[in-house]
């Protein structure tokens, strides 16, 4: 029997018969034949239409387009534009693109001074032109960048977070409908960060999230972003990829390019559960900012009091948002949150916990009078904060 | 006609597909029920595109199919979960379908792989969510009867229902399933069916595969010396499988018979393609006169040969036709079938100087739209190309009778890439040597035969049937075989043919009912009418037990009737029938049984019945 020799993996030889399946065989049982020379990978050029806009697509490691080499069966991302649009060549008839590889990482391991690279390519990229941007993220942590960003940088154009749930070697992919989704929002009339991904399991619509305002709410399905507290600023109909833009969407032009690209790093974010011991507020001793994701309107168990009280009084900003996610934090209804009110904590209104988070990074980064961040904690900056509840 | 198969080089191969018969899906915990369509609680839409390969192709069955732009709908159930709808990674591979796979591998005498490893099968035709089936190779290498061999079997998951057209519907998808590969070793159609016959023998010897229409596909390869390798996709009925290889030989013999033809007469395909619509401005033709666009495309050379039938019901027209088909369209004309539907001689005649052609050269017109007809017009160009060397390599399908139409290329071998969503499962030695082969049912068959005392075909009947199980159990219980089998086999059935529901009787109720009748509380005559009072109350009286249940219904259709009772009745008869027993004698006893059972309702076996029939008449006649 004959096959390609792929790997060793666990104590086994990986081979690739020439039927196409792969096996696993011990490796005294493999006799290396001959080594042929690796085949060089077609790269035809693809041609892009100099009339329509250019947008920049920066990848940080979420993969819109893949390939697949059927003879090993190695599946490889894609990141110049030339390869991405082989792969989805529709987006050529939208605009056409210049791509920047800021970062091969997966979505868990991204981390602030990433964030900072970000915004500042984002800034670069528009200010040389581009008339929009898009950003392939992985889906976990998309959130959080999309918000980070959304502090940094001010922009008159469409800023534009995407990804897939479902990997792009797959030709089921929700990769190329939400690259296409994006790219007409990214040429299209809206002025803000946003995400852009499947409404629905149908491949029939893409809704557009306010980067604040948008979590991952499933672990596996198309359709795992939400906007939480408000619905989308938008959607994308697919295949017509005919944008609708809410009145509430930000819209291009509305404000000039503008780059804040400072963050504290020394934030941190806690789930509370019950019965959680006091000396977990330990580890965050010398933090600059702490944001509690507690029970209910915004509660954390009362034997807290007094150690949080210990840390506001050390200098750290503390910030009280909700682990019901919908809702607004209101600390003036029970006794405990009386407490909390006068020990110092911030009530972050209808914040999600992860948009508080890096708005404290920023806001620590650029005010120090405690009475500054309280402000710009609860006034709504980029519209992480809802004047009224849903 | 039969051919000397030897003569003309025929190699046949087959791939079978059986469904296995586990609790849980492939690659998730859903149970492997099909559902009916009506029943579907939801669905959603999704369109698929085939990734580019490394070497920047796109595999040539899967760029056929991207020739329309499909969106496929698919239906969704409460039995169904996010791993068929692509929405979730699948769960680890069922170790229960595994061992049924590995039972299969060991009664064909295959060698196991060392570790096996779950594959991404590229298909692109809606019938899999994801774009691509979950295959993996188990074995290699078994034997079969005569010089024949098995080459791999595969365990894979089932793909989803067509419901019609793009619409699909996920509860089949999953379904564990076995795919055995021979070697190309066959060299007659008797020869296929019967190696289809054996194969499907031992798969349903494990007693873990599903049972009925579509639970087991074949598709058979076909070549002749000369001709192509085609592949004929899901051949459902064993019995036709022999008349489908004879007919594709037929086919391929009629294909190089044309092509010698073609060769003979110097024939060639004109590439340029000529719009004809006006000539056709005033036709009768209904087909012509709705369409935008009418082209031709001029075949010098292949007057008579695109008419010339290769297979029941089959021409080389029929060929192009199918290509055609592809573009969406309805079919194609070719005048060596005209003048026919609306399309006048004058019509034909004129479209001939138009073109400037002779007798010997003939046209395919195609119409539809400016797009349609153009893509059509390209593929008869191509198809006819393709006669001028004879047959070419392709995926058919089964037509009703054992013919076939074009379906697409032959898959490329290269469209596999590892599922690393599954991990890799080993089988070690002592997994293998832990894998009990079942009996085979012929050899079941011919135990119950030998053992049993059941008649050949009986004993070949029950070994094969699905009750087979339960015959055993009754047997193991104390029941006479031949009562058993005839009940299970017989009697069950044809209540079930009459409108009886007695699916809804249970095994124990069955059992029941046959120790009843060995234990004399019951006749043999009266299981007829028991089991329709069981079917009857089924679901009453839950609390019962199966044999208070039987004694109920024993009791309600043939109450008990003591020796003393029967004595009785039969005393009454025939007395009442004096003067016709003087006449008879004793043969009167015939005609009276039927009177004795009637009356005691088949409560007591007509053996009984007739001994004291015989006693009283013997009483009389001293
Ligand atoms: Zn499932």
């Amino acid at each position: 029997m004959t096959g390609t020799y792929i790997t060793d993996r666990d104590g086994m030889a990986v081979v690739k018969l020439d039927t196409g399946y792969n096996i696993g065989v011990s490796p005294g049982a493999v006799h290396l034949l001959e080594r042929p020379a690796p085949q060089p990978a077609a790269t035809p050029v693809v041609v892009q239409n100099p009339e329509l806009p250019e947008l920049a697509i920066i990848s940080t490691g979420g993969t819109i387009a893949s390939r697949v080499d059927y003879r090993t069966g190695a599946v490889t991302s894609q990141f110049s534009a030339s390869d991405i649009l082989r792969a989805i060549p529709e987006l050529g008839d939208i605009a056409r693109y210049r791509s920047r590889q800021l970062a091969s990482i997966l979505s868990e391991n991204m981390r602030p001074s990433i964030w900072q690279e970000l915004a500042r390519s984002i800034h670069a990229e528009i200010e040389s032109g581009a008339s929009g941007v898009i950003v392939t993220h992985g889906t976990d942590t998309m959130a959080y960048s999309a918000a980070a960003v959304s502090f940094m940088v001010k922009s008159p154009v469409p800023i534009v977070f995407v990804g897939s749930q479902r990997s792009a070697d797959r030709p089921s992919s929700d990769n190329a409908m939400n690259a296409l989704c994006s790219a007409a929002v990214a040429t299209g009339d809206l002025g803000e960060v946003a995400v852009v991904m499947h409404d629905t399991t149908s491949d029939d619509r893409c809704a557009v999230h306010r980067a604040t305002k948008v979590r991952k709410m499933h672990t596996s399905r198309r359709d795992a972003f939400a906007s939480i507290g408000m619905p989308p600023i938008g959607y994308v109909d697919y295949p017509s990829l005919e944008v609708s833009l809410s009145g509430e969407a930000v819209r291009r032009g509305t404000h000039d390019l503008e780059l804040a690209d400072d963050l504290e790093e020394r934030c941190g974010l806690l789930h509370f559960v019950p019965g959680m011991p006091p000396e977990i507020l330990d580890t965050f001793e010398g933090y600059a900012g702490l944001v509690l994701s507690g029970t209910g309107l915004g509660h954390v168990r009362t034997e807290w009091i007094p150690r949080l009280s210990e840390l506001i009084a050390g200098g750290t900003t503390v910030v009280m948002t909700s682990q019901c996610l919908h809702g607004r934090v209101c600390d003036r209804v029970y006794d405990t949150g009386r407490d909390l009110l006068g020990i110092g904590v911030i009530e972050g209104e209808d914040m999600l916990p992860e948009a508080a988070l890096v708005k404290l990074m920023w806001v620590l980064a650029r005010e120090d009078d405690p009475g500054t961040v309280r402000a710009l904690m609860q006034e709504n900056l980029r519209g992480e904060i809802r004047r009224g509840s849903r | 006609m039969e051919y000397d198969y030897a003569e003309i080089g025929l190699k046949a191969g087959i791939e079978i597909h059986q469904q296995l018969d586990t609790a849980e899906k492939l690659f998730c915990r859903c149970p492997t029920a099909l559902r009916d369509t009506a029943e579907h609680t939801d669905e959603f839409s999704r369109y698929l595109r085939a990734t580019e390969s490394e070497l920047g192709e796109i595999d040539r069955a899967a760029q056929e199919e991207m020739r329309l732009v499909r969106r496929f709908r698919y239906y969704t159930y409460d039995t169904v979960c996010l791993v068929e709808h692509d929405e979730e990674p699948p769960a680890p591979l069922n170790p229960e379908a595994l061992s049924v796979c590995l039972t299969i591998a060991k009664m064909l005498a295959m060698t196991p792989i060392e570790q096996v490893h779950t594959m991404r099968k590229l298909v692109i035709d809606g019938s899999n969510t994801s774009g691509f089936q979950r295959t993996a190779l188990v074995a290699l290498n078994g034997t079969l009867p005569g010089d024949c061999r098995v080459e791999t079997i595969c365990l894979e998951e089932e793909a989803a229902q067509r419901v019609e057209d793009e619409t699909f519907s996920l509860d089949r998808l999953g379904i564990p399933l076995v795919e055995i590969t021979t070697a190309p070793c066959m060299h007659t159609p008797g020869d296929v069916q019967a190696v289809a016959r054996q194969i499907g023998m031992v798969l349903r010897s494990t007693g873990k595969v599903k049972r009925g229409l579509g639970t087991i596909r074949q598709d058979v390869n076909v070549s002749i010396r000369d001709g192509a390798r085609v592949e004929i996709k899901g051949v459902q009925e064993l019995d036709l499988i022999a008349e489908v290889v004879r007919r594709e030989v037929q086919r391929q013999v009629g294909l190089l018979g044309i092509r010698d033809e073609l060769r003979a007469r110097g024939a060639s395909v004109d590439p340029a393609v000529t719009d004809v619509t006006d000539l056709f401005a005033e036709t009768q033709s209904a087909i012509l006169k709705k369409a935008k666009n009418i082209l031709a495309v001029c075949l010098p050379g292949f007057a008579g040969l695109i008419g010339r039938e290769i297979q029941p019901g089959r021409r080389l027209g029929s060929e192009m036709a199918d290509y055609a088909k592809k573009c969406g369209v309805g079919g194609i004309f070719h005048t060596d079938e005209l003048p026919a539907y609306g399309v006048t001689a004058e019509e034909v005649a004129r479209l001939r100087e138009h073109l400037g052609i002779g007798e010997q050269d003939a046209v395919v017109l195609v119409a539809a739209s400016r797009q349609r007809a153009g893509c059509a017009a390209e593929q008869v160009i191509i198809r006819a190309t393709m006669a001028l060397d004879g047959v070419p390599e392709e995926t058919r399908r089964m037509l009703e009778g054992g013919s076939t139409a074009y379906m697409r290329p032959l898959p490329g071998a290269a469209r596999m890439y590892p599922e690393t969503d599954v991990f890799p499962v080993s089988i070690g030695a002592g997994l293998w040597e832990s894998i009990e082969t079942p009996e085979l049912l012929t050899d079941r068959a011919e135990r119950f035969h030998r053992d049993l005392g059941l008649d050949e075909a009986l004993a070949r009947q029950m070994a094969f049937s699905e009750r087979l199980l339960l015959f055993e159990r009754a047997v193991a219980e104390g029941v006479r075989p031949v009562l058993a089998a005839r009940t299970l086999l017989g009697t069950i059935r044809e209540l079930a043919r009459d409108g009886v529901g007695v699916a809804a009787v249970t095994d124990d109720e069955v059992i029941g009912l046959l120790q009843a009748v060995e234990a004399g509380s019951a006749a043999k005559e009266a299981i007829p009418d028991v089991l329709i009072e069981l079917a009857r109350t089924a679901g009453e009286r839950a609390r019962q037990t199966p044999e208070e249940r039987v004694a109920a219904a024993i009791e309600a259709v043939a109450p008990a009737i003591s020796a003393a009772d029967l004595e009785a009745v039969v005393r009454n008869v025939v007395e009442e029938r004096e003067e016709f027993v003087r006449e008879r004698g004793m043969g009167a006893l015939g005609p009276l049984m039927g009177v004795v059972m009637k009356e005691v309702r088949g409560s007591v076996d007509g053996k009984l019945v007739a001994q004291a029939l015989k006693r009283e008449l013997e009483r009389r006649a001293s």
